[in-house]
């Protein structure tokens, strides 16, 4: 009897510690891939750069300073691409690219805040190419051959010896948080992706908000008991839960082949993702009617108030909080959708930032998966980095909707 | 568009303006006397206002909202009516090509035309353009007008503004909730439109039934190999093995576990920090778990697989993507199997305690057991969110069709192969396009039977113990 027991209690104990160990791997899995991310990542927020020695030769150039300065749209044309290759060959050879192919834009903007500069020799920090920025950071495993590794033994030696020397710096990388798209690692930044959700977003919230809080107000408050409210109750629970890559297949076959809206447009991702966002936001605002009591609608239906004046003055403000935070929340999920936006050709690969609402553009998650295609060490590192930008922008939603939760909300 | 974003912003401020008016010839209402005494204006100032308001709005907007949508069909057609009959392109795809070429010089995106007589044409657009414009203008502030004077006039004491704006607010809201169901008939409409192109094309049995999946489309009819294969059957048995088996191993004890300890044995303060573990995981985009899956754990599975002395692993496999995939649902699952613990009624958890059972028996003899409908509800409507997920799969289950049961070889999924079907180049009446179409048609119309089935599984359980 007393061993039935014990054994009785042993499994007690397994059973426990097996629930623990499920928590505890799920929760191991999460600090493993937050780690994995932010440990590839963080160094996307740091370039390399190299000290190089350019001459602004007017000649070269083809523009001279008196002229510049009279004229600064003559920089525009000017060769700066010419005077960096001449530098950049002259000191470390031509048989290694070490200085980036967009860094001449540094020796343009140095020119156009002082034309005076032009005709003399400056010592000029400049970034480095992809391979001497991911060496700097110590990316590669230099023990293995050098067919098994991505950098040859020539980019290595220069890499050291301009170590050595001091000729290197790693700082703050702003080009990632200000640039646009790139084929080059190192000039590729996520300014254009954070624009282009942001201009989705806008839409997504100006139409799936309103078209959310209308019809949960009439389900809730409103709707008479009968088959055409069935329906519509059934569609929407059912729309909540529709594969998302479906939306994108009706924003492709309605608003693109048969609207003839413009491709990759933010307008489009929008309205696809507000579609997507609407179900949810009904849902959320549904359940914050419903919380509100009823003995505030007796009580304004007693002194005389209409239905629609109870709703508007009465309902809406008290189940605003939870509209809200459903709201924000719905936001959250459309900002982290990547598949819909797929369909309707936001995956194209664009080098400057969106203007507008019907421009092409991308979105963040989706330049994340573009990015992740590419092999190359560095995109790797931008894509992490760009998934860090992208999980700080979530993390800072749902404290919001948090916030608003607990600062707002009525227990009755 | 600036110019139709223009025309809605005179609208508006014409609402506006209509607004004040009504406002005021109803405050002249109680300033006259007796005007103050109750019941001597049925509706308050504003009531009025918003009539005469909404009256002058809405013929405007529908008159803007008309040019809005129908204008460029208007605009294009009779800049190709204008065109000499030689040099207008024939109609399909010639036609659309040059309209849009038309359209983007109009928008100034092309500096110039590829096509002498597209930058004729976007001449003639612009100036047509302007002169419709003008016109549709005119009439949307003419019926706005209108429509203000005769809600103006119609203003009296006795008038019941208020039930006439409320009854347009029901009609709002009456068409907002009409929404959903637009959206859903909109799903469905096109899907099947397009799915039965498709079936003209593919005969459904072979999409159905077929195992030979290579979607290809001939450019050439005398090409090599020019018949693609519509055989869905290796993509249908991918969906599943990933979304319902692998992924499903994986979730289903974790998030029963999870939920069984963090209901049944967790203190309330372990509970407040282990929840948000779980909503942390479930508010990870898909995307950021396909790049892990891509990244991290498919070579890991891989390099485990050749360890064991199995050679024919792939770097793309269904094992790295359904693990992911699994972990992503788990939440899901936990949520499901809290809820369904928490709708059984206390009585019976107490009654087999009382008996002298340990918590661990009374869970699984007597809870797991009374909440099992409401589980197996939770774990359908897992697996459909499972096969519907498309990030993980196309970034880390490959493309590779192929009719394995080995997890650690490449499998293709229906979300994965619509990706790859719709982006790159397309032709809108190709097979190869069409097929997405049927493949999202099978997929919505699967995840639609999981769901409403295990919706109805879960309700019907939660009525049995109400």
């Amino acid at each position: 009897m007393q061993g039935r027991i014990r054994r009785r209690y042993v499994q007690e104990r397994i059973f426990r510690g097996l629930g623990m160990a499920a928590l505890a791997l799920a929760a191991g899995f999460l600090v493993f891939l937050l780690a994995t991310i932010i440990g590839s990542g963080w160094n996307s927020f740091r370039a390399t750069e190299v000290r190089v020695t350019v001459t602004f030769d007017a000649a070269r150039l083809g523009v001279a300073a008196a002229a510049a300065k009279a004229d600064p749209q003559l920089l525009a044309k000017a060769n700066f691409q010419g005077i960096m290759t001449d530098a950049a060959d002259a000191q470390f050879g031509r048989t290694v690219r070490l200085v980036s192919d967009g860094a001449w834009l540094t020796l343009r903007d140095m020119a156009q805040a002082d034309p005076s500069i032009i005709g003399t020799t400056q010592e000029v920090w400049l970034l480095t190419t992809s391979h001497i920025d991911q060496l700097a950071k110590g990316a590669f495993d230099l023990t293995l051959a050098e067919g098994d590794r991505p950098v040859t033994d020539a980019d290595v030696a220069l890499w050291k010896r301009l170590d050595a020397e001091g000729r290197l710096r790693t700082g703050l990388n702003m080009l990632f948080l200000t640039g646009a798209d790139s084929v080059d690692p190192e000039l590729a930044g996520i300014r254009g992706a954070l624009v282009g959700s942001f201009l989705m977003l806008i839409i997504t919230l100006a139409i799936s908000f309103p078209l959310g809080v209308l019809s949960a107000i009439y389900l809730e408050e409103f709707a008479p008991k009968n088959r055409w409210t069935d329906i519509i109750e059934v569609s929407i629970n059912n729309l909540a839960a529709v594969p998302s890559i479906i939306f994108g297949l009706l924003g492709l076959a309605v608003f693109l082949n048969t609207l003839n809206m413009p491709r990759s447009a933010p307008i489009v991702g929008g309205l696809t993702l507000a579609l997507m966002t609407f179900p949810v936001i009904v849902i959320a605002s549904r359940a914050a009617i419903k919380a509100v009591p009823p003995s505030i609608r007796d009580a304004a239906l007693g002194i005389g108030a209409s239905p629609v004046q109870v709703v508007l003055h009465h309902v809406i403000p008290l189940a605003l909080p939870g509209m809200l935070t459903g709201t924000i929340l719905g936001m959250a999920r459309a900002l982290g959708e990547t598949a819909p936006l797929l369909m309707i050709g936001m995956r194209a690969f664009l080098t400057s930032v969106p203007e507008g609402f019907t421009q092409p553009a991308t979105a963040l998650p989706v330049q994340i998966f573009i990015w992740s295609d590419n092999v190359s060490r560095g995109f790797v590192e931008k894509t992490s980095g760009a998934i860090i930008v992208l999980l700080i922008f979530l993390l800072l939603i749902n404290g919001l909707a948090i916030y608003l939760r607990n600062r707002f909300e009525v227990r009755w | 568009m600036s110019g139709l974003t223009l025309m809605f912003a005179a609208a508006f401020g014409l609402g506006a303006l209509a607004w004040w008016l009504g406002r005021r010839k109803a405050l002249g209402f109680v300033a006259a006397p007796g005007g103050d005494t109750i019941g001597a204006v049925h509706s308050l100032p504003n009531y009025h206002g918003a009539f005469v308001a909404v009256l002058a709005l809405l013929p405007a907007l529908l008159v803007l909202a008309f040019w809005g949508l129908a204008g460029d069909g208007i605009v294009s057609r009779e800049v190709l009516a204008g065109l000499p009959a030689p040099s207008r392109p024939a109609p399909g795809l010639d036609q659309a090509a040059f309209l849009s070429e038309v359209r983007g010089l109009v928008r100034g995106d092309y500096a110039a035309a590829f096509n002498p007589v597209a930058a004729e044409a976007a001449k003639a657009w612009a100036h047509i353009e302007q002169r419709y414009a003008a016109v549709f203008g005119l009439a949307a502030l003419a019926v706005g007008l209108m429509g203000a004077l005769w809600g103006w006039t119609r203003l009296r004491p006795d008038f019941r503004a208020r039930s006439r704006v409320e009854r347009l607010v029901m009609g709002v809201l009456m068409l907002a909730s009409l929404v959903a169901t637009l959206t859903t008939f909109g799903i469905v409409l096109s899907l099947i439109f397009e799915s039965l192109r498709f079936f003209q094309m593919v005969p459904v049995t072979e999409f159905l039934f077929g195992t030979k999946w290579s979607p290809q489309t001939a450019i050439r009819a005398d090409q090599v190999g020019s018949s693609g294969a519509f055989g869905a059957v290796p993509l249908f048995w991918g969906t599943v093995f990933i979304g319902a088996i692998i992924a499903m191993i994986v979730a289903i004890p974790l998030g029963l576990m999870i939920a069984i300890y963090l209901t049944q044995y967790a203190a309330a303060g372990f509970r407040k920090v282990a929840k948000p573990v779980l909503e942390v995981l479930a508010g990870v985009p898909t995307v950021v778990y396909g790049f892990f899956a891509a990244l991290t754990v498919a070579p890991a599975v891989r390099d485990f697989a050749l360890s064991i002395g199995i050679s024919d692993a792939s770097s793309e496999s269904a094992l790295a993507a359904g693990m992911v995939m699994g972990v992503m649902i788990i939440p899901f699952v936990s949520s499901m199997a809290d809820d369904a613990l928490a709708a059984v009624p206390a009585s019976m958890r107490d009654g087999s305690l009382a008996m002298g059972a340990t918590p661990s028996e009374t869970i699984r003899r007597v809870l797991i057991p009374a909440a099992l409908p409401g589980i197996v509800g939770g774990v359908l409507l897992a697996v459909s969110r499972a096969i519907g997920e498309t990030m993980i799969v196309v970034m880390a289950a490959g493309l590779a069709a192929n009719l394995t049961a080995n997890p650690f070889n490449s499998v293709t999924t229906v979300t994965a192969q619509i990706v790859a079907l719709l982006t790159g180049d397309q032709e809108f009446d190709s097979a190869k396009t069409l097929s997405a179409f049927a493949l999202g048609l099978v997929l919505f119309l699967v995840t639609l039977t999981l769901n409403i089935y295990a919706l109805s599984v879960v309700k019907k359980y939660r009525e049995a113990y109400d």
